[in-house]
């Protein structure tokens, strides 16, 4: 109770004892039934309460974690990219930009736990079985060096590791330390001295008119996006203009419908893999071109072993090939780096091939 | 798009040509001039054409001249825009309300497809009866219906580092507001039964989403009992797909993280789940290292949304009129004030309205403006008597390595040319 910040108590001792606004019940809705109950509620709670049976050993989540996690977040959880940093940044949350991971911040070994089991690998949620997560928890535990490499996780010994951040929290104290403090409403000589400039802006332009560098008086919205739109009319109606230029490079024929339906499959490859002119390689490499092309062969992506041989042996993506391999890519390549369940549908295979033929012309 | 505009015969060049003219004969706009104005004194196209039937569009989107006027996200500040956000443009709106089409979206795993009929909502936990309900039980029950903001608590959390982006949008588009329409989380709870959780005083509710994020929050049962809403209608239609649909949390005050999207379960508990989201983020990290948690409400914060700079002053001196928005997560906003001088004297700007509580207030300062430069600032009030901090009030309690609930007084800089930019000042 006394976990409670003041001002939520007193503002709302009114709500928790007034008379219900509706005594009579009306009697909508049904019984949600056990098994329902059971397939949405995995609230896993600080002291373990409700943890799933199943255990997991640190060398088992290496190899889980290798094949669903470490895409994005890193071979040893130090993540690739922009994606979250698992491990390390011990004793750094006092420092000038602390480093926030499961083990220098996370309080309760269940938020990783239940984080993972509900919304982990990312666009795979909910696949991986309880002792698979049990072992990632328990890799993630030994990337931060707060377990031995003999470490088994389980229901048993959930509670024996100490998270070093545990007592590193409290609860909102702005109506001790803040409210009180700001209520000065002045309204002449606030300041003394002259009131100068002490920042300037980091990223004058418009983030999104790629002029950052362009002086402000150009960069302003209005100005820079109205001066830029006929030039790039102009330059639509030129192209339009010229059907030489579309007859001299050979297309193939598309299904417009189909590749409609392919962009929105293709949601579910869209966090790894870019398409389209200016695309950049991410976890996964740019598809741009991928429909026919030689595997292995984006310019600097690295790619896994396994994936190397095949295009060593002439592998070249056209239709059977992507489509198998998308159907099952652990199935189709084993050590693959793209961590993605596969297609189950017939339907949204075509789909997506349609789509990278008509990122391919 | 055709390169031809209907029923002119005029191409779209033409057209834009034609667009240019007009803006030249606007740059003039007041001037006299002895033969006249001429899109007064000769018969324009419009006025005697036809324009578009009825139909042409069955939803009707802003005209083209307002494709500025749309959410921008910043590529590189998260990895992938499935789970990241971007901002409202809130620099070229004025009254209150933000339409759906360009309210801020902020998404865990992306945003889902979720039909009507395969929604299913369910309440279990410290019940007499866990119940299921589907779409058409919740539209049953009896109807609430309020305006509320809602702000990401990351809203601003760039600017902690110092100016960083060069934008009202930007800098405060983390935010929304809209007439919702739902039911009160009381009803729903009351209907599955609280006898079964004994005292409320020390329960919770816990609150997900049915997307792979599943964006699980704890809220107090006081709150929960309080003013939430389960809505599932935004603006008098339908949620978009980005937030929510077919139905959302609504937390009144709290931050938007806590207003799940997608809403699939409540369920009463006994002691909060300590999810990622309320453990991992959304946590405020001290200069000693501790950090505070369960800072749920947004406290009061003002910006002036024109002048800024994506919004310059094009005419000149003279008369100006300076417009922001203000809220406040705790209660009504009383007064707001404008400075133009960077924080030495103020004066009180006109509401367009009486705040209302946890919803955005509109303001207005109608100045003579006499050309020179200004540091505008706006500083809002909010009837629990809390005067909007300064950015060196806030770092001194909070230190500098603060992301979420930065509600400093914002500075831009305009320049005798009318430009603005986003800067901190002595």
């Amino acid at each position: 109770m006394s976990k409670f910040p003041k001002f939520l108590m007193a503002a709302s001792v009114a709500a928790l004892t007034a008379a219900p606004a509706m005594a009579e019940k009306l009697g909508l809705g049904r019984a949600a039934t056990d098994a329902e109950i059971a397939a949405w509620n995995l609230d896993v709670f600080p002291d373990g309460s409700n943890l799933p049976a199943g255990k997991g050993d640190v060398w088992t989540g290496e190899e889980v974690f290798a094949e669903a996690c470490a895409v994005c977040h890193g071979e040893f959880a130090e993540g690739a990219g922009n994606w979250p940093k698992l491990a390390g940044g011990a004793d750094t949350l006092d420092h000038e930009d602390p480093l926030k991971t499961v083990g220098s911040y996370w309080p309760y070994l269940s938020t990783t736990f239940d984080y993972v089991r509900r919304s982990m690998p990312f666009g795979a949620a909910g696949t991986l079985s309880d002792d698979d997560v049990y072992a990632i928890v328990a890799y993630i535990l030994y990337s931060n060096d707060l377990v031995d490499d003999d470490f088994v996780l389980s229901k048993e010994t959930f509670l024996d590791v100490a998270m070093p951040n545990a007592e590193g929290f409290i609860v909102d104290d702005r109506e001790a330390t803040e409210y009180g403090t700001y209520t000065n409403r002045c309204m002449s000589d606030c300041k003394s001295g002259a009131v100068e400039i002490t920042t300037t802006v980091v990223f004058p332009g418009d983030p999104n008119s790629g002029t950052d560098a362009t002086p402000i008086s150009q960069a302003v919205m209005g100005t820079a996006a109205a001066a830029a739109a006929p030039a790039e009319a102009e330059v639509t109606e030129a192209a339009a203009e010229e059907p030489a230029a579309e007859e001299a490079a050979p297309a193939m024929a598309l299904d417009a419908e189909l590749v409609a339906k392919g962009e929105k499959v293709f949601k579910k490859c869209k966090a790894c893999h870019k398409v389209g002119d200016g695309a950049k390689n991410g976890t996964g490499p740019i598809l741009t071109g991928v429909y026919g092309r030689a595997a292995g062969t984006v310019d600097g992506f690295k790619y896994s072993k396994p994936m190397l041989a095949a295009a060593e042996g002439g592998l070249v993506w056209d239709e059977a090939e992507l489509a198998a391999y998308l159907a099952n890519p652990k199935k189709y390549m084993k050590g693959t780096k793209m961590s993605f369940a596969g297609l189950k549908k017939d339907a949204d295979i075509a789909a997506i091939l349609e789509f990278l033929k008509s990122h391919s012309q | 798009m055709s390169t031809e505009t209907k029923g002119t015969g005029t191409s779209r060049r033409g057209f834009l040509k034609g667009a240019a003219a007009t803006g030249a004969a606007l740059g003039a706009a007041g001037a006299a001039r002895a033969e006249g104005d001429p899109l007064i004194t000769e018969v324009q196209e419009w006025a005697s054409g036809l324009g578009e039937g009825v139909d042409a569009t069955p939803y009707g989107m802003p005209i083209e001249f307002e494709g500025d006027v749309i959410r921008r996200n910043v590529e590189w500040l998260t990895a992938d825009t499935i789970s990241s956000i971007n901002f409202t443009p809130i620099h070229a709106l004025d009254g209150t309300i933000t339409p759906q089409g360009c309210a801020f979206e902020r998404h865990h795993s992306g945003a889902i497809t979720l039909k009507k009929e395969d929604y299913r909502l369910m309440i279990n936990g410290l019940v007499d009866t866990p119940l299921v309900f589907t779409y058409e039980d919740l539209e049953r029950f009896p109807r609430a219906q309020q305006t509320f903001f809602l702000e990401c608590a990351a809203n601003t959390g760039m600017e902690w580092a110092g100016s960083q982006l060069n934008g009202a949008q930007y800098t405060h588009g983390m935010i929304h507001n809209m007439e919702y329409t739902g039911v009160s989380l009381r009803t729903l709870l009351e209907e599955a039964g609280l006898d079964a959780a004994g005292d409320l005083k020390d329960k919770w509710v816990y609150v997900e989403g049915a997307d792979a994020s599943s964006n699980g929050r704890s809220i107090p049962m006081e709150k929960a009992l309080d003013d939430c809403m389960v809505a599932f209608k935004a603006n008098g239609e339908a949620l978009r797909m980005e937030h929510g649909y077919p139905v959302r949390l609504v937390v009144p005050g709290w931050e938007g993280n806590m207003w799940v999207k997608w809403l699939r379960r409540i369920e009463v508990m006994d002691k909060p789940v300590e999810s990622r989201e309320e453990t991992s983020k959304y946590t405020d990290t001290l200069e000693d290292g501790t950090s505070r948690k369960w800072t749920w409400a947004m406290d009061a914060k003002s910006v002036v949304t024109s002048p800024s700079p994506q919004m310059p002053i094009k005419h000149g001196k003279g008369p100006l009129v300076i417009t922001g928005l203000a809220w406040s997560g705790r209660g009504a906003i009383t007064a707001v004030d404008v400075s133009l001088d960077g924080g030495v004297t103020w004066q009180e700007a006109r509401l367009a309205e009486p705040g209302k509580p946890m919803a955005l207030t509109r303001f207005y300062l109608d100045i003579n403006w006499d050309g020179s430069e200004m540091f505008v600032q706006s500083r809002a009030m909010d009837d629990t008597g809390y005067v909007q901090p300064t950015k060196a009030q806030l770092r001194e309690v909070r230190g500098l390595n603060s992301i979420y609930h930065n509600n400093c007084i914002q500075t831009w800089h305009v320049n005798a040319n009318g430009e603005a930019n986003n800067v901190e000042v002595s």
